[in-house]
């Protein structure tokens, strides 16, 4: 565990006894499992974004994907497809939709920030348009049962968040296919040199963070019995902020999908204390903020070789 | 680009310019009449005033999310001002002014002195910004303003909008500095190379300093505009403006990667946006779908302009 894991852990058990002393119904079983059922999903795309940012990349567009996704999960349930089918349907939708933001960036060689600002307004465009602003409704049971679902007294979505979280460290810390990842955000041209096919481990990424929204978007798609058209406005800055309050280099080449996980989970516990303690709602956003920064300040302040950014795919070194 | 085509970036934008005009005039016969095209102005000064420091930002290889936010913090200060202090509309504007022009400061100090790079300084205060705004206003809005005040927003000079003319007079001036002066080329200098810049005496950190806070400065007049034609101060104004001054700006031969750029084709970029928009419009097409087309123009653009860039390099 590196040294900012350990200090959101530490800030995590401070602000969990803060609050849960004062007001106990806080650390209620009921409240703690509602924390970590709303940031599933959270943490799902968190996985696919660490990848991508590592990679030295950013993907602005994941908002309106998941729009995407669970719009088309939606109808698709409602045809009266078999909720394994939409599940896979879902994951399609997002690995196509990452594919393209994958194919203009390492192929046609496009800013990923520009890609993502394009693809952003083009998809929340047309899932707006397909559904006329209105929302999904009267989905079937059999599709939001996967929601409500347990196994061995924790929800569903829960267990996929950490399988998806586990795997992600996998691959990230002990493949080769991670290292190359890591490799690629790091440094490109040595990349290139050390004779790793650098596009497509950034059309990968792209692709990998797509298909982990088309996940995550079932997730969302199932706590509710409706979604509407403007599901995910706003989702992708969330995403971001946590990976980066988690410590990935917002230039590439470092980064943790362990630290990602404990940054969604900071944002979480803090939004509900905030709650818990009847600040209103209205601040939560400037609360945010305000721990990026201290994470970002932090981490100039603390002297290393890993932390000089080196160059980026979409970003030029300071 | 200038090895392919005898022109300039800004010849091309121009001609896709009058080619989405005279579509849009295809469309809608309404389109070309000057009030139609003076009131499309309107719309886009608040993004044009915005996007002006947006695009020296940008030359210098940095970016500034917060502008949108900065916006709404302004805009509930106006509000705030007028309502409770009691000393007039010109001071809460001036108040609203030099709160952005602060909020800038902030930026410019984290990214100069800082040494955070700009894309996480400004994703972290735009949140800040917005919680402020929504934190002082509790989401209240704020109306009813003397009748003097909007005319900045609302009235006109002759044919023209007011805030047409603000908008005018601090392009021609940005545009100056930016093509004639010192600080200008200082701007260049940075984008190209920032290292190579502060080796050969340009004051970096002093620049990028001054161009955050100035980008502070014009979000707040933005601000300023927008409650005028408005006539409300609330904590969401401009929301999500950020993108849509990025595009702009981007579409208007920016290169985000530094060094490119100028405010000519910066406003070219606002009056294509604007013009696709306005006709859209006209002809009765949903907001959704110029969302989808505008997307669409900015990935083509940019992939084509790093398209030809490759062939001639």
């Amino acid at each position: 565990m590196g040294a900012r894991e350990l200090s959101i852990v530490l800030f995590l058990c401070v602000l969990l006894v803060a609050v849960g002393v004062t007001s106990p119904a806080f650390l209620h079983p009921a409240n703690i499992q509602d924390i970590l059922v709303n940031s599933s999903f959270t943490v799902v795309a968190a996985v696919g974004m660490t990848m991508v940012i590592v990679a030295g990349g950013i993907d602005i567009s994941i908002g309106s994907m998941l729009a995407v996704c669970c719009v088309v999960a939606g109808n698709a349930a409602k045809a009266g497809l078999p909720t394994a089918l939409v599940l896979l349907l879902s994951l399609a939708v997002g690995l196509v939709l990452g594919s393209i933001n994958g194919a203009l960036v390492a192929f046609a060689r496009i800013p990923s920030i520009i890609v993502t600002l394009g693809t952003m307004s083009i998809m929340r465009g047309a899932v707006t348009w397909a559904t006329g602003g209105y929302w999904v409704r009267d989905l079937p049971p059999s599709f939001t049962a996967l929601g409500a679902s347990e196994f061995l007294g924790v929800p569903m979505s829960v267990w996929v968040a950490g399988v998806v979280a586990v795997v992600g460290a996998f691959v990230m810390r002990g493949t080769r296919v991670g290292r190359r990842i890591y490799a690629v955000g790091g440094n490109p041209r040595a990349a290139e040199l050390a004779g790793i096919n650098v596009r497509w481990v950034v059309f990968g990424v792209f692709a990998a963070c797509g298909a982990l929204v088309g996940i995550a978007a079932i997730l969302y798609a199932t706590r509710f019995t409706v979604i509407q058209s403007n599901a995910g406005v706003g989702f992708e800055l969330l995403v971001i902020t946590a990976v980066v309050v988690g410590g990935t280099n917002i230039m590439g080449g470092r980064g943790t999908v362990f630290g990602s996980v404990l940054g969604v989970l900071l944002l979480s516990v803090i939004g509900s204390a905030l709650t818990y303690k009847h600040v209103s709602a209205y601040w939560e956003s400037a609360v945010q903020g305000v721990l990026v920064l201290l994470a970002v300040v932090s981490d100039t302040l603390r002297p290393s070789r890993a932390a000089k950014p080196g160059f980026s795919l979409f970003w030029r070194s300071p | 680009m200038k090895r392919i085509l005898p022109i300039g970036k800004e010849a091309v934008l121009a001609a896709v310019l009058v080619g989405v005009s005279v579509c849009m005039a295809a469309l809608s016969p309404r389109f070309l009449s000057i009030q139609n095209l003076l009131e499309m102005t309107r719309h886009f000064v608040e993004i044009g005033l915005m996007a002006l420091p947006m695009t020296l930002i940008i030359i210098t290889a940095g970016i500034d999310l917060s502008v949108g936010s900065i916006m709404g913090l302004c805009a509930v200060i106006l509000g705030w001002c007028w309502e409770r202090c009691g000393l007039g509309i010109w001071f809460a504007v001036c108040a609203a002014c030099a709160s952005g022009c602060l909020a800038g400061l902030v930026n410019g100090v984290l990214v100069a002195f800082g040494r955070i790079p700009p894309l996480i300084v400004t994703l972290a205060t735009m949140a800040i910004y917005r919680g402020l705004a929504l934190g002082i206003s509790q989401g209240r809005p704020v109306f009813s303003y003397p009748e003097s005040f909007y005319v900045l927003g609302q009235g006109y000079i002759g044919p023209v909008p007011v805030q047409l003319m603000v908008f005018a007079a601090c392009a021609v001036g940005v545009g100056m500095v930016l093509a004639y002066t010192r600080f200008g080329r200082a701007i260049y200098a940075i984008g190209a190379s920032e290292e190579t810049a502060r080796l050969s005496g340009t004051p970096v950190k002093t620049a990028k300093l001054l161009l955050y806070g100035f980008s502070g400065l014009m979000a707040g007049l933005a601000a300023v505009v927008y409650v005028s034609r408005v006539s409300t101060a609330k904590a969401d104004a401009g929301l999500g403006y950020e993108l849509d001054v990025i595009s702009a700006v981007v579409l208007g031969g920016t290169s985000v990667s530094g060094g490119e750029g100028s405010v000519l084709g910066t406003v070219l970029g606002l009056l294509t946006i604007s013009a696709l928009r306005n006709g859209l419009t006209l002809a009765g097409s949903p907001a959704e779908v110029q969302a989808v087309i505008i997307g669409s123009l900015l990935v083509f653009a940019v992939g084509l302009d790093s398209l030809l860039r490759r062939r001639t390099s």
